[in-house]
C-alpha cells in the first residue's frame, strides 16, 4: 500500500479552519527517508471498520506529535513541518487481516534529553484512546546513537556486575524467598543464609515484599544482611541479596536505598510499577553508591501480553536499558511465564548485545545500535528447575541469571540441598559444554552423571522430572524465518 | 571448608585433562589464560599474584598445563586458579575462572561483628589463613 504518493496539501489551503483528514495534514509521507537522528516507531494499528489504514496511521503520526482533531493557525507560528511525526510506510500485518504495520519517524527536537517520561508521554500517550483506532499497539522503537547518548544506561553493566561479584563463565543463580508473603524477618533470613550457603549467588525479594505489618522493610534488611554475610564467609564467594526498596514515596525509596547501602548490601531492587521517572532516579542513585540495580517488571504484563494492543516488552527491554537498570526480568521459554522462544531471544538481544541487526523472527523490526551503552543482565524466573538446565542454557547462553525460587526452596530435602543441586548442574552443564559436547541432546545423561556424586541433585531430578508448562503463547513474531539462498 | 570461588567449584576436582579441555576451550575463542595463585582467598581479594603474564598467542592448551606443573611445584599448597582474558570490545575482562589447586587444608573464613548504633551490624569476613605470614599459611610449602 505504500505504491500511494503523497496527498498532503500545502501553503494556504492547509490551514483553513476546519477539520482535515490526517493523510492530508503532513503526517502520511510516503516518500519520506528518515534522518539518522530521527527516532522511529512501529505500531501495529487496528482500524474502526471503514476506516483506511492510511487514514488511521496518519492519525497515530499526528495524535503523537503535533495534531489536534482540528485545524489550528497557531502551526503556523512554529517549523511545524519539522515537528510533525511523519508516517512513511504501512503494511498489511501477515495472517492477521484488518491489522497494519505503521512506521512512523519523529523528529530528535520532539523530545527531551534522557527523560524516558518524555519519550513515553509523546509515543503512547493520548493516543492509545483515540476512538477511530479499534486497538494500537507498540512493537517497536528506533532510538538514534544521538538520543541514546542522553541515557545514563545500566548502573553498573554485566561486565562490572561480574568483576564485582567474581562470578565469570557461567550464568549467575538466584532464588526468590517464597512464601511470598507472611515470613518475619528471622524466618525470611534463615531462607536466604540456607539459599546462598547452598550455592546461589543471588536471593531477591518478591515485588510485593515492601514493609508489611508481618515484616517492618529494616528487620528484613538487618537480618538478611546478616545471612549474606555469614554465607559469604561459609563459602567465600561474595553473595548478594536484592533488598526490595520499592514504596509509596521517592523519599522512602531513598531512605531505604541508603540503609541497604550502609549495611553493605551490593544489590537493591525496584518494581516496573515506581514509574520510568522513579526507574530514572534510582538508576542514578545505584551508579553514585555503586550498587547494583535490579528490576522486577511487576505489572507489565497489563499492557505487554496481548498481540493487538498495548506496548511490546522489547520496547519497555530497550527504555529500561536506557532508564539504567541492571537486571531485568525477560522471560524463561521454559518456565510458567508467557514468552516463546523467538521472542524472547529478540528481548535478550536488546539487553545484552551492543548492536541489534533486524531480525524479524524474533521480533525485532529495527537496528539498534547503543553506543556502547552498559548492557543489561536478563533475569529468568518462574517456574524452572535443575533438570532443565541444557534447555535453559540453550535458549539463554550464559550471561543471564536463573533464579530457581519453587526449585530451590521446594527441595525435599531442604533449601541448601535444593541450592546445591542448582548449582552442581550448571556447573557440569558448563563444564560439559564448553569440552565441546552436544550438551542440549545429552543434556539428561549429563545431569544424570553429575547426580551420581551429588545426592541433591538426584533427588532435584526426580522430584520434577515431568514438570513441564507447555501452553501457546499470546505473543509471538509475525514472521516466521525465511531461509535465504545465495546465489 | 571447601572456598566455593571460581567456574566448577561445586564438581570433583578437575583432572588435569579437564583443565586441558576448558583451556582449549579459552584458546579456541581467542582469549588469553593466565595462571594466578594466592594464600589468601578472601573473596575480595581480586588480585591473586601472577604466574607470568596471560599467555597471548598461544594454540595449544599444553603449554598452559606445563606452565601450571611448575607453578604447582612451587606453590603446590596454595589456592592456584586459571583466568582468560578477553579484549574483545565491550567485554575486556575475564571471561572464565576456575579454581585449578588448593591447599591441603582449608581453614576457612571467620565473620567479625562489630555491634554500632541501633541494631546495625558491621561485618567483617577475615581469612584464618592470614592470622600467619605470608609464606608461612597452610603450613610450610
Amino acid at each position: 500500500m505504500n505504491e500511494h504518493a503523497s496527498i498532503t496539501i500545502r501553503g494556504k489551503d492547509r490551514y483553513k479552519s476546519g477539520v482535515m483528514e490526517y493523510k492530508k495534514m503532513g503526517y502520511w509521507e510516503p516518500d519520506y527517508v528518515p534522518k539518522d537522528t530521527d527516532i522511529i516507531a512501529l505500531f501495529r494499528v487496528t482500524p474502526q471498520d471503514g476506516v483506511d489504514p492510511i487514514e488511521a496511521s496518519a492519525a497515530v503520526a499526528g495524535e503523537s506529535s503535533t495534531a489536534t482533531w482540528t485545524v489550528v493557525w497557531t502551526d503556523r507560528l512554529t517549523a511545524a513541518e519539522k515537528y510533525r511525526a511523519k508516517c512513511f510506510r504501512v503494511d498489511p500485518v501477515p495472517n492477521s487481516p484488518g491489522q497494519y504495520f505503521a512506521y512512523i519517524a519523529y523528529d530528535l527536537d520532539l523530545f527531551e534529553n534522557g527523560s524516558i517520561a518524555n519519550l513515553s508521554a509523546s509515543i503512547i500517550g493520548n493516543v492509545f484512546g483515540f476512538k477511530p483506532l479499534k486497538a494500537l499497539r507498540l512493537e517497536d522503537m528506533r532510538l538514534p546513537v544521538a538520543y541514546v547518548k542522553t541515557f545514563q544506561g545500566p548502573a553498573t553493566g554485566i561486565v562490572v556486575e561480574r568483576e564485582r561479584m567474581d562470578k565469570f563463565g557461567r550464568p549467575l543463580l538466584g532464588a526468590t524467598v517464597k512464601p511470598k508473603l507472611g515470613l518475619s524477618g528471622r524466618n525470611y533470613g534463615r531462607v536466604v543464609y540456607e539459599a546462598l550457603k547452598g550455592g546461589l549467588d543471588f536471593t531477591k525479594d518478591d515485588e510485593n515484599i515492601n514493609s508489611q505489618p508481618f515484616m517492618h522493610w529494616r528487620e528484613r534488611f538487618l537480618y538478611c544482611m546478616e545471612a549474606v554475610n555469614k554465607a559469604q564467609a561459609a563459602s567465600g564467594e561474595i553473595k548478594g541479596t536484592y533488598l526490595n526498596v520499592t514504596a509509596g514515596t521517592m523519599e522512602d525509596m531513598y531512605e531505604r536505598a541508603e540503609f541497604a547501602k550502609q549495611l553493605g548490601s551490593v544489590i537493591i531492587m525496584i518494581d516496573l510499577v515506581i514509574g520510568y521517572t522513579a526507574i530514572q532516579s534510582m538508576a542514578k542513585w545505584a551508579r553514585r553508591n555503586d550498587m547494583i540495580l535490579h528490576l522486577h517488571r511487576a505489572g507489565h504484563s497489563t499492557y505487554t501480553r496481548q498481540r493487538n494492543h498495548g506496548v511490546s516488552f522489547r520496547v519497555i527491554a530497550k527504555w529500561m536499558r536506557l532508564a539504567g537498570v541492571d537486571h531485568i526480568h525477560a522471560g524463561t521459554v521454559v518456565g510458567k511465564l508467557e514468552g516463546d522462544p523467538a521472542t524472547t531471544r529478540g528481548y535478550y538481544d536488546i539487553c545484552r548485545e551492543d548492536y541489534n541487526p533486524v531480525q524479524l523472527e524474533h521480533g525485532v523490526f529495527f537496528e539498534q545500535n547503543w553506543a556502547s551503552l552498559n548492557k543489561v543482565m536478563p533475569v529468568a524466573s518462574g517456574g524452572i528447575h535443575a533438570g532443565q538446565m541444557h534447555q535453559l542454557l540453550d535458549h539463554l547462553g550464559e550471561d543471564v541469571i536463573l533464579q530457581f525460587g519453587g526449585g530451590t526452596i521446594g527441595h525435599p530435602m531442604g533449601i541448601q540441598a535444593g541450592a546445591t543441586a542448582n548449582r552442581v548442574a550448571l556447573e557440569a552443564m558448563i563444564l560439559a559444554r564448553n569440552e565441546g559436547r552436544d550438551y542440549l541432546h545429552e543434556g539428561e545423561e549429563i545431569l544424570a552423571k553429575a547426580a551420581m556424586t551429588c545426592t541433591p541433585l538426584k533427588a532435584a531430578l526426580e522430584t520434577w522430572k515431568n514438570v513441564t508448562f507447555n501452553y501457546e503463547s499470546t505473543d509471538m513474531p509475525d514472521y516466521a524465518p525465511t531461509p535465504s539462498v545465495s546465489l | 571448608m571447601r572456598i566455593t570461588q571460581g567456574c566448577f567449584s561445586f564438581l570433583p576436582d578437575l583432572t588435569d585433562e579437564q583443565i586441558s579441555k576448558q583451556v582449549q576451550y579459552c584458546l579456541a575463542n581467542g582469549w588469553a589464560v593466565n595462571i594466578e595463585f594466592t594464600d589468601d582467598p578472601h573473596p575480595r581479594n581480586s588480585f591473586w599474584e601472577m604466574w607470568g603474564l596471560p599467555m597471548f598467542d598461544l594454540r595449544d592448551a599444553a603449554g598452559v598445563l606445563m606452565e601450571l606443573t611448575e607453578c604447582r611445584k612451587v606453590y603446590g599448597n596454595s589456592y592456584i586458579r586459571l583466568s582468560a582474558f578477553d579484549s574483545s570490545h565491550g567485554w575486556e575482562s575475564v571471561r572464565l575462572s576456575f579454581i585449578v589447586n588448593r591447599p591441603k587444608e582449608e581453614p576457612g573464613f571467620r565473620l567479625e561483628r562489630h555491634e554500632v548504633e541501633g541494631r546495625n551490624i558491621r561485618y567483617t569476613t577475615k581469612s584464618y589463613a592470614v592470622d600467619r605470614p605470608e609464606g608461612q599459611r597452610y603450613g610450610a610449602s
